[in-house]
């Protein structure tokens, strides 16, 4: 589902070159939930954005759903994001000024899609994240936990083969964080999802099926 | 509808857009305020200069044939050897000789050049403008007659001193509403006879305002002078508006046909002549900017529509600053939707539309604020008689710069910022 093959990426400045991934070379399957774990700064959310193609590896190659995605063009790569990735932020990442229905339908909103087929898709994946009551409330209105189910309405909205997650608990306490994890987990079990998951919690990536450490920009595990 | 325009154009993101907009406009309120004072003051003014623009050259009281009508009002000689050139109305002579005698059928009506002078009524001074016409001027204007009626053929035929004058004149005069047909008014120490009393025109009207019109033959000039140049121009109103080219053409093969004035002057013997018979707007372009048989107007439209580009631009760039921060500060929000599959193009769109609603809100309040200053100008005395209106022309005028100020000022700052990455953008 996902391959990765010598991935580097290298920040440069007129002075300084900062490497932030060294050689990585992943491969995810389909229906896998995969945590990525390391200390900060060992480049876990550039990989996640990296596979996510919202940035773009210095080298090597990125194959997702057996395509290669390195040099397409604008447009292709925001067709393939939408039809095949759905995102998840640590920091949620919703848009204040639209009310929670229409934060969910986005991803929809860059697909042929009718106004009622949004409206009927999103209400859905509020109601498996058990949001539909807040439909028609605005982010700041909602709680952390319930900004985060948001966001995975969001994700999901569009039935992405592949969910990326960038410690999607971080910003929660553990009740609310298992909250999350529970549905991150139904969604891999019931829907088949492939996800992969940057955290900082032990005890969240021991949940998954397959953990990657990073240290340093290098995979040690 | 609004929303289902958007959407047929943006592929089913009209609502989600006009949400958003409305959500950033509410959001900060005082930048709002500044873009749409910005935006509303610019198009106010662009929108009473569109309404003036179109009152000097659409039809209007009293000549409502002017889009019908054909105008010799100027001659240019060229003395291509010594360099030299001199230009200026035609004579009375030359417009009975090649304007009267043309075969395609019209009415062809003279009047000269307007003049000012002094004239005492009831023993105080008034400075009055006065022309001298033809009885065919009466019928190629429209003008209102409050009373008494034009002087005719017969008028002329039978050498009577008469005058035309209007309302302003006749309230200085008689009183206001008080009649004035038949009163005798003393003009260079003749004697004319009132005949009748018109509504009067704005001064914007150059080729008919008055505020009195006698008949030719009362003037003092030699008006079978055969010179080419003089002080009259002729309108020419086809008996079939069809006929309007055939008389250019006309005119165009007589004129060619004339030879230039031969004044023997050793320093100006011209040897080419130009003179045409245009319509109202490019007679006047022809006298500002006109050169042989360029007409003028392509410079005097690339000249006004730069001014109005280049007025446009000033507001626009401070708009494009606003915007850019404006846009900036939703750097997350461009970062979401790319993750989400939107494309740069796509974005910009967005920015643009946003952009084109709140200058189109901007031309809404332009609208309004135009009735009034447009309200103001037509009842007061700034410029007597003027009738500014509000029309479609002026209104589709007013949405036209509206968009392209909402396209000038949104383009640039949403292209910039449709090129933010997307990690970048996300980091806000």
């Amino acid at each position: 589902m996902i391959n990765l093959k010598n991935i580097e990426k290298i920040y440069r400045t007129s002075t300084v070159e900062t490497v932030a991934l060294n050689n990585i070379n992943l491969s995810v399957e389909k229906g896998e939930f995969v945590s990525i774990m390391g200390p900060s700064g060992c480049g876990k959310s550039t990989l996640l954005n990296i596979i996510g193609l919202l940035d773009e590896p210095s080298k090597g190659k990125v194959e997702i759903d057996g395509k290669h995605t390195n040099g397409l063009p604008d447009s292709q790569l925001a067709q393939f994001r939408n039809q095949t990735l759905g995102f998840i932020f640590q920091s949620f990442h919703l848009i204040n000024d639209l009310p929670v229905l229409d934060n969910v339908e986005l991803p929809l909103l860059y697909r042929k899609v009718s106004g009622n087929e949004r409206r009927r898709l999103a209400t859905e994946a509020l109601e498996k994240v058990g949001l539909s009551n807040r439909m028609k409330h605005y982010p700041n209105q909602l709680s952390g936990g319930q900004k985060q189910r948001v966001a995975i309405a969001r994700a999901i909205v569009g039935q992405p083969e592949i969910i990326l997650a960038d410690e999607p608990t971080g910003n929660l306490d553990s009740n609310m964080g298992n909250e999350i994890m529970d549905i991150l987990t139904t969604l891999n079990q019931r829907d088949k999802a492939t996800i992969v998951m940057v955290t900082h919690d032990e005890n969240m990536a021991k949940r998954t099926h397959r953990l990657i450490r990073l240290f340093d920009g290098s995979q040690v595990q | 509808m609004k929303t289902l325009f958007l959407n047929s154009l943006i592929g089913g993101r009209g609502a989600n857009y006009l949400k958003i907009t409305f959500a950033v406009l509410k959001r900060r309120k005082f930048f709002t305020f500044i873009s749409l004072f910005g935006i509303s003051f610019t198009l106010t003014i662009l929108v009473v200069a569109t309404a003036f623009l179109d009152h000097l050259i659409a039809p209007g009281y009293p000549e409502v044939n002017r889009d019908r009508s054909l105008y010799i009002w100027g001659l240019k000689e060229k003395d291509t050897k010594n360099g030299g050139m001199s230009s200026g109305p035609v004579s009375f002579s030359f417009i009975n000789t090649y304007v009267r005698t043309l075969k395609t059928p019209a009415k062809v009506a003279a009047t000269s050049m307007p003049n000012s002078i002094n004239i005492y009524l009831n023993n105080h001074k008034l400075k009055v403008n006065y022309r001298y016409t033809d009885a065919n001027f009466w019928d190629i204007t429209s003008f209102e007659f409050l009373e008494g009626k034009p002087y005719t053929q017969q008028n002329i035929a039978n050498n009577d001193f008469v005058v035309v004058i209007n309302d302003l004149v006749r309230d200085e005069y008689v009183g206001k509403g008080q009649s004035a047909v038949g009163k005798m008014i003393e003009l260079d120490n003749v004697n004319y006879r009132i005949i009748g009393v018109v509504k009067g025109c704005p001064i914007t009207r150059i080729q008919v305002a008055s505020d009195l019109y006698f008949p030719y033959n009362t003037s003092k000039s030699d008006l079978k002078d055969p010179r080419l140049r003089g002080s009259f121009g002729a309108i020419i109103l086809p008996d079939n508006p069809d006929d309007f080219s055939k008389i250019q053409a006309e005119f165009s093969v007589v004129a060619s046909k004339i030879n230039p004035s031969k004044t023997g002057d050793k320093w100006f013997n011209p040897d080419k002549l130009y003179v045409f018979a245009d319509r109202y707007v490019t007679s006047f372009t022809r006298q500002l900017r006109g050169d042989g048989e360029n007409s003028g107007e392509a410079v005097v439209f690339s000249i006004l529509f730069g001014i109005i580009f280049l007025f446009m631009s000033l507001p626009a760039i401070n708009l494009i600053n606003i915007n850019i921060s404006r846009i900036m500060e939703r750097a997350s929000e461009i970062g979401v939707r790319k993750a989400f599959g939107a494309s740069s193009k796509t974005l910009v769109i967005q920015f643009v539309i946003e952009n084109i609603i709140l200058t189109l809100i901007g031309g809404v309040l332009a609208i309004f604020m135009s009735l009034g200053i447009i309200y103001y100008l037509n009842h007061s005395d700034l410029i007597a008689y003027i009738d500014l209106s509000f029309n479609w022309k002026v209104f589709l005028g007013a949405i036209a710069v509206s968009l392209i100020f909402g396209l000038l000022s949104g383009v640039y700052p949403a292209w910039r910022m449709s090129k933010l990455q997307v990690v970048e953008a996300l980091k806000g």
